[in-house]
């Protein structure tokens, strides 16, 4: 059981930079890693790409041996930065929960959602309150992998802790693979039992930053 | 007006709307043909208590004309603008979801007949279909869909980027579901807005069209045939068949109008508070 990248590339169009390139990635079940690299090393688009939501240009990732299925609820789910982004405006947040499966009560409470907020509007709730929702929305989609994108790096320490306390206990319950993207070097100690610095683990050069 | 809140004046206006559109149905319906056929003996007479509008050159009664010939014009934009506004879905929705293909000849097709004006584009299809009613309608709907149908694509295009879409395809939700539940929902205000806004652009090229000879035939009292007749007499000093139907028709237009601006503020969020 293992979320694995081979020779994975990436770039936007063949007149421009690799972006990332020849990137080798494995993660089995149950193992948490981090990934870090400075702002425009390609971080998020790796997550993008290991979670599906960029073909790569070259290279493949492969789940138990396999690529990712197209169709159906995806085993590896990615939460991204921006929360406010990821739900639709003009749904009430319990509609945004229910479109991941079943109501978890327990999850609910578990990240101290409190049953008003399911009838609200997102514009209605601060950013660590929607982070919640979409932490949740991901879990209750019943994956095996978790791959967080700097999921709380805007919110304060106490909502940051409170978040990954509910995520890692999930993640150990669940035996999930957890990929972690992070600028902060304490949470990573706490969270991961590996790291990955992304330029030294390139094959080829870095890109520019602004070609 | 000013005390009241958008939502109220909002209110009053689709109730006025209403009274307004049924009573010009039911009055176009009920008036029979008997009363508007006139005698010489009134003929030419300015307004009156007898005659609000007065009478023209035959002695028919102007009011009842107005409004038996508001009943056809509503007719013709209601159907005219809900027709466009539905091909204006359909291709915008089209030309954003299809093939890069379609989408130039779509967009292309939509730079085509914006390009030609409106009124000529009109005329000549109206007069290819054998005029009358049939060649009127066809000729409104096929030219009024383009705006209405850019603004879907673009939106479109710009939803279909949202995160929060390709969140919902890894949740394993097929196209037609994300369609369904998280693009329309964002389109459907767009589509009451243009399909409101339209209505008056429809109701005025109805007029337009019949007043220059090529829509409606002369013996249906439509308000462009009211206007088109009444340019004979004004010089004889004879203003009232000009002004009141001009004046009614311009009234319902911007009472349409309004009530397309107080939906398009109260559906945006960004001005739905004020």
């Amino acid at each position: 059981m293992a979320l694995e990248a081979q020779g994975l590339s990436f770039r936007y169009h063949k007149n421009q930079p690799w972006i990332i390139k020849d990137c080798n990635l494995n993660i089995q079940k149950g193992q948490r890693l981090a990934v870090f690299a400075p702002s425009g090393h390609g971080k998020t688009t790796l997550a993008m790409l290991l979670a599906g939501y960029l073909e790569p240009t070259k290279g493949q990732i492969l789940l138990d041996g396999k690529p990712l299925p197209e169709t159906g609820v995806c085993p590896v789910q990615l939460i991204l930065q921006h929360p406010e982004k990821a739900v639709n405006p003009r749904w009430r947040l319990r509609r945004v929960l229910e479109e991941s499966g079943r109501l978890s009560e327990e999850l609910l409470y578990a990240f101290g959602i409190e049953g008003a907020w399911l009838d609200r509007f997102p514009r209605e709730l601060s950013g660590g309150e929607l982070q919640r929702f979409c932490v949740a929305r991901a879990l209750m989609s019943g994956a095996d992998y978790l791959i967080c994108d700097e999921i709380t790096t805007m919110l304060d320490v106490i909502t940051q802790a409170q978040i990954w306390h509910v995520v890692l206990e999930e993640v150990r319950k669940r035996d999930m693979g957890l990929i972690a993207v992070t600028h902060n070097h304490h949470l990573a100690e706490r969270i991961a039992t590996e790291t990955l610095t992304l330029p030294t683990d390139f094959s080829g050069t870095l890109p520019p930053l602004h070609p | 007006m000013r005390s009241l809140n958008r939502r109220k004046k909002l209110l009053l206006l689709t109730v006025g709307m209403g009274v307004v559109f049924f009573g010009i149905y039911g009055l176009g319906i009920l008036i029979p043909e008997e009363w508007v056929a006139g005698s010489f003996l009134s003929a030419r007479q300015p307004p009156s208590l007898a005659h609000p509008f007065g009478t023209d050159a035959l002695g028919r009664d102007l009011l009842l004309r107005t409004l038996k010939g508001l009943s056809v014009s509503t007719t013709v934009g209601l159907i005219a603008s809900g027709v466009s506004a539905v091909i204006a879905l359909l291709v915008g929705i089209a030309a954003a979801t299809g093939s890069r293909w379609m989408d130039g000849a779509i967009s292309w097709l939509i730079d085509l007949v914006m390009g030609v004006p409106h009124t000529i584009l009109i005329i000549l299809i109206s007069f290819a279909m054998g005029r009358g009613l049939k060649g009127l309608l066809v000729g409104i709907a096929a030219t009024h869909w383009c705006s209405l149908a850019r603004l879907i694509r673009g939106e479109v295009l710009q939803l279909r980027s949202q995160q929060y879409v390709a969140v919902s395809r890894k949740l394993g939700k097929s196209s037609g579901w994300i369609l369904i539940y998280h693009l329309l929902p964002h389109l459907l205000p767009q589509f009451f807005v243009g399909l409101v806004l339209m209505f008056p652009h429809a109701i005025l090229h109805e007029a337009a069209i019949s007043f220059l000879g090529f829509g409606l035939p002369p013996e249906q009292p439509a308000i462009g045939i009211i206007l088109s007749e009444s340019m004979g007499y004004l010089s004889a000093g004879l203003w009232w068949p000009a002004v009141l139907p001009g004046l009614t028709l311009v009234l319902l237009v911007l009472l349409v109008d309004n009530l397309g601006e107080q939906l398009q503020s109260l559906f945006d969020p960004s001005s739905a508070q004020e």
